[in-house]
């Protein structure tokens, strides 16, 4: 123990070299260098918060109709000034800030969640396929060639037009269809790791294969799990949201983006905010997140192909 | 060759066979469909028996897979429901528009992506990459559904330029394509931007740029005919991802397709339709993968003499 002291001395007075505002200053750096990942992060945390947050910082209930107030302009556009809500009313009277807030809670929840039912069954067919090979490799890759080749939305129609509408449904069918696009990648890449000597030294020196996944393989694919995970959390958004607006997601009395637009269809001709301003929510949350993925890729695995 | 064709077209065999099973049973999951048909009132035993024959639903449900795969095999899907007639002749009645959608979002997204991605290559790293960057992201941010409202609002209500539904004429099918080709043309752009800078660092380029020839030219003659090869080919694998999103655009601009025709049949309970039309779009985006890869490997020898990759 008393051997470490002199490193650790050493380790302090570099430490007060450096000078005092370096976080914020490197920091700065890291936006400068990556103006598109900084957005991105931002408008994440931005949606988080909204989902975290929203009880408390929703202006009306989002549930709330009123009928005098059906399809009220933004405040900011009504020729009248009467107006009260920020982004308008929908036509049965509710705020569409605060919907919109409370929809980010439905986005991103079948976006994480979804991404972690498909990323935990990936990861695990992805291991058991790259590591042990033959015939399980064959038949669960397989399995991913079939589901690779029917386009998902036309699987989920028809699943969800038998199973009926809910948020949880879908994270689940999501979850279920996904997983093919994680264990490829995963596989790939614990096929080509396999084949590294210390790998083998571990191996040699009798490292039970639970231990060797665990300790030397998973650590080095997890940078591109998290890479492919952001990306699909943009995609998951986008698929509830399409289908929800199909009437085949979410179930509609909960506020969600997808809902609202199909609630606006009828009404695009006289109130251009109901369908406009949730499409602007879906959009900077899924760009956020394929920002941040983009990042993350260009950091972690600049040659993943995804 | 001949091996990897019979290869390639057992696999397709396999898939197609997989998704009418897959389609199959998951339309049974809740049961049996009589229940729903016969919702309204309260049915006698009698009723749900006599309808339970004239659909075959009484047999077993192994029996009910053979009939429906033999038919399968002939085209035949069943007859719907609602109007009793053949669920084939339906489908084909609709097979049309939803072509003709799919070949314009098609259009849309490679006279879009193409020059982006070209551009974008060439210029890399400037401010037209950066734009072009942009632009394929946004591409795959916006939920397509909501660009076609968006369509609507500005070019059908505000500036009453184009319809904003129908199926009158070529102006009818301006906003749905481009609606539908937006999102191909932003993974396209990137596909197209990265297989050009790939070829653009191959030998025979800074060759034919040394022989002095123009740099366009050998943008366009040298590197962009050998980038083409993964374009078409991603094109023609995106084709399924392309029928989806028919589904619902075809829903927004009230186009009279397959897709259209699927989401009707939902609502009205109508289940011979929609697994008909599901099957149909599955197995047309199945054929065309197909085709794009014996296509391809005709056209790139590499493909077919290595047996060790993945074919």
């Amino acid at each position: 123990m008393t051997s470490l002291q002199p490193q650790e001395q050493i380790h302090q007075k570099e430490m007060d070299v450096l000078p005092k505002k370096s976080h914020i200053r490197s920091f700065w750096k890291f936006i400068k260098k990556n103006p598109a990942g900084f957005i991105g992060m931002l408008l994440v945390i931005l949606s988080v918060a909204a989902a975290l947050l929203s009880q408390w910082i929703a202006p009306f209930e989002p549930t709330k109709a009123s009928l005098s107030s059906r399809l009220v302009p933004p405040s900011w556009a009504d020729e009248n000034g009467e107006s009260a809500f920020l982004l308008g009313t929908d036509q049965v009277g509710r705020d569409l800030l605060s919907r919109i807030i409370y929809g980010t809670r439905i986005s991103l929840m079948v976006g994480f969640l979804g991404v972690l039912i498909s990323m935990v069954i990936g990861t695990i067919l992805g291991l058991v396929s790259g590591y042990f090979g033959k015939w399980l490799d064959d038949f669960i890759m397989r399995i991913a060639d079939i589901q690779l080749a029917f386009p998902f939305i036309l699987f989920a129609i028809v699943i969800m037009s038998v199973l009926g509408t809910g948020i949880w449904k879908i994270i689940i069918i999501l979850g279920l269809t996904y997983w093919v696009g994680f264990a490829r990648l995963i596989r790939g890449q614990v096929i080509s790791l396999k084949e590294q000597e210390y790998i083998q030294a571990a191996r040699a020196i009798g490292g039970t294969q639970f231990r060797i996944i665990r300790k030397h393989i998973l650590p080095n694919v997890l940078s591109s799990i998290l890479v492919l995970g952001t990306m699909y959390i943009a995609e998951f958004i986008l698929l509830e949201a399409s289908l929800t607006f199909l009437g085949l997601g979410v179930d509609p009395t909960i506020p969600s983006w997808g809902g609202m637009l199909a609630d606006s269809r009828n009404y695009v001709t006289t109130a251009w905010w109901t369908a406009t301003f949730p499409g602007i929510a879906i959009m900077l949350t899924v760009l956020g997140f394929n920002l941040l993925g983009d990042w993350l890729r260009d950091r972690f695995d600049p040659n993943m192909k995804v | 060759m001949i091996g990897y064709v019979i290869r390639r077209l057992f696999h397709t065999v396999l898939v197609v066979f997989a998704i009418s099973l897959l389609i199959f049973f998951s339309i049974r999951l809740t049961g049996d469909p009589v229940s729903v048909m016969l919702s309204a009132g309260e049915p006698s035993k009698e009723a749900i028996a006599q309808l339970k024959a004239n659909l075959g639903l009484d047999k077993p449900l192994y029996v009910q897979y053979f009939i429906f795969l033999k038919g399968l095999v002939m085209f035949d899907f069943g007859e719907s429901f609602r109007s009793g007639g053949p669920v084939i002749d339906l489908i084909m009645d609709k097979a049309g528009a939803t072509l003709a959608l799919a070949v314009g979002g098609i259009l849309v997204s490679i006279v879009i992506a193409i020059p982006v991605g070209i551009l974008s290559a060439v210029k890399r790293g400037t401010f037209v990459d950066f734009f072009g960057r942009v632009f394929s992201l946004m591409g795959i941010s916006f939920p397509n559904f909501w660009l076609g409202i968006m369509l609507i609002l500005i070019f059908a209500v505000n500036l009453k330029w184009l319809p904003s539904s129908g199926f009158d004429g070529p102006q009818n099918l301006i906003l749905p394509s481009i609606t539908l080709g937006m999102i191909l043309s932003g993974i396209l752009a990137r596909l197209v931007r990265s297989s050009m800078l790939e070829v653009m660092n191959q030998q025979y380029i800074s060759t034919a740029k040394s022989k002095g020839i123009s740099d366009w030219a050998v943008i366009i003659k040298h590197a962009f005919r050998n980038a083409l090869l993964p374009t078409v080919t991603f094109i023609g694998l995106q084709f399924g991802s392309l029928l989806g999103g028919a589904v619902i655009v075809e829903q927004i601009f009230s186009w009279p397709g397959i897709g259209r025709l699927i989401i009707d049949a939902i609502n009205q309970r109508d289940y011979p339709v929609v697994q008909g039309g599901v099957i149909f779009l599955s197995i047309i985006m199945v054929f065309v993968n197909l085709v794009v890869d014996l296509s391809y490997s005709l056209i790139d020898p590499r493909i077919k003499s290595g047996g060790s990759g993945h074919a």
